[in-house]
């Protein structure tokens, strides 16, 4: 499964951060997420799963590949 | 019941759970479930299309095997026969119930044409009457009204700004706050009037209760929102500002009398989004909430309420919202309302960098930042999410 972040979309919530610290980030400046693991191993993706789901701005998919 | 995000949360979080009978999902617009932030932001300001607020694709909404019911408006509820009645007299059976049938912008008096500013439809109508030189009078210096005034302003509009409050946001952030976002409207050239009270909408502009006229071409009236729901008129559940739901979401039905003991449960019936009011055990407090994100985390918690009877879990957020105008991004968490003190713990007021913390009884209930690194604001989120208490939150210093 791969990550998908639609970085303009993004609103600098940091709930993705919130629900998967070692998927996401946030940048410093502007507080716009960060992809720390684009392809995040298997034990990760129920917390992917659920950043995708409260993501704010519907910017973040999670791909089959 | 409602297609918007709160009800795609429930249908998905039901599907990913492993529900695999029946789903319908009920919307009363045309469109499929799109994302409403957007639409006083970058849809106003015509820097996005609108199919980028599309929240899912025509193939992930496939994928969900979704009865999509929509252009079609609950009229009632027969709780007791587990039925939904539609508009055009069709009824939907259920076994499991998730209303999340949002609200509506309040609208006032008058003859004269007002937009308000909630579906897409709205946006792109008001979005085709804005530009330079064509005069705006927004009624209400809320977030929507402030945003609307932001990009208006940015497109060459003449904007006036009315708000029945001398402060605008005062009840929502404090007056201090509230002073430091609105100088950005004068900044900006937008003719900011509070303790005025409109009337009505006329020709050409709107009624004061004093009876001035003040004039526009167009008028948007951003002055909150009411639930939708009145389809649950006679019901049997409990409506009141809301669906009043206990700490699990699930609806409350009414008791007749007066009675301390808890009312009967509705055997699945639940509800999330703008349109729920729920008891939130992390404040102690009956809340409704009509923030983006709320809608989302509200309708996992009601789906997985509802899926799993046996483990229900209270819904316990820290509340969520962000703003932009002009440029400032606003962000809080917590529960500010009815704050008794209000502090400013990190940057400073006039430079509009700042974090502010809000104190409710003895414990810090939210803050609110404008221009902080993420990182900063997050270590407060915690000590909100933790219910520290002000003292341990807070350094005795800043307070307003």
């Amino acid at each position: 499964m791969r990550v998908e972040l639609d970085e303009p979309k993004c609103v600098a919530a940091g709930q993705c951060v919130m629900a998967s610290p070692e998927v996401f980030d946030q940048r410093d400046d502007d507080g716009v997420a960060i992809l720390l693991e684009e392809q995040p191993a298997d034990e990760l993706l129920d917390g992917v799963r659920e950043a995708v789901a409260i993501c704010p701005a519907a910017a973040i998919r999670l791909v089959d590949q | 019941m409602g297609a918007s995000a709160a009800g795609l949360s429930a249908v998905e979080t039901l599907r990913r759970e492993g529900y695999d009978g029946a789903l319908t999902l009920v919307g009363d617009e045309p469109h499929p479930p799109y994302d409403r932030p957007p639409l006083s932001k970058q849809i106003l300001a015509s820097e996005w299309e609108h199919d980028r607020l599309t929240l899912r694709s025509t193939g992930e909404l496939d994928a969900l095997k979704l009865d999509l019911r929509l252009g079609s408006a609950a009229t009632g509820l027969d709780l007791d026969g587990r039925e939904v009645l539609l508009a055009d007299g069709t009824r939907v059976a259920y076994d499991g119930l998730i209303v999340a049938t949002g609200v509506r912008p309040r609208r006032l008096p008058g003859d004269g044409h007002a937009h308000v500013l909630r579906t897409l439809d709205d946006a792109l109508a008001l979005r085709d009457r804005l530009g330079e030189g064509r005069r705006l009078v927004v009624v209400g210096a809320g977030f929507l009204g402030a945003e609307a005034a932001a990009v208006a302003r940015g497109l060459g509009a003449e904007v006036t700004l009315l708000e029945p409050a001398p402060v605008p946001l005062g009840h929502a952030v404090g007056d201090e706050v509230g002073r430091v976002l609105s100088a950005a409207h004068l900044e900006h050239g937008v003719d900011l009037r509070t303790g005025v009270t409109v009337r009505e909408v006329t020709e050409g502009g709107v009624r004061l209760a004093d009876g001035e006229l003040v004039v526009g071409d167009e008028v948007l009236v951003a002055v909150g929102s009411l639930p939708n729901t009145e389809w649950l008129a006679d019901s049997g559940l409990t409506v009141g500002d809301g669906l009043v739901c206990d700490e699990y979401c699930e609806a409350v039905r009414e008791s007749p009398g007066a009675t301390k003991s808890p009312a009967p449960t509705t055997g699945g019936v639940y509800a999330a989004g703008d349109v729920a009011r729920w008891h939130n055990p992390l404040f102690g407090a009956s809340m409704r909430i009509e923030h983006r994100t709320n809608a989302a985390e509200q309708g996992m918690a009601a789906a997985r309420n509802l899926l799993h009877p046996q483990a229900r879990k209270p819904f316990a957020p820290v509340p969520y919202f962000w703003s932009d105008q002009y440029g400032m991004k606003v962000q809080a968490f917590g529960y500010l309302r009815g704050h008794d003190e209000v502090a400013v713990v990190e940057g400073d007021l006039a430079e509009r960098r700042f974090l502010v913390a809000y104190r409710r009884g003895d414990r810090l209930a939210g803050v609110l930042a404008v221009g902080m690194p993420p990182k900063a604001i997050r270590g407060w989120r915690q000590a909100v999410a933790v219910r520290s208490t002000w003292r341990d939150a807070v350094p005795a210093t800043g307070v307003l």
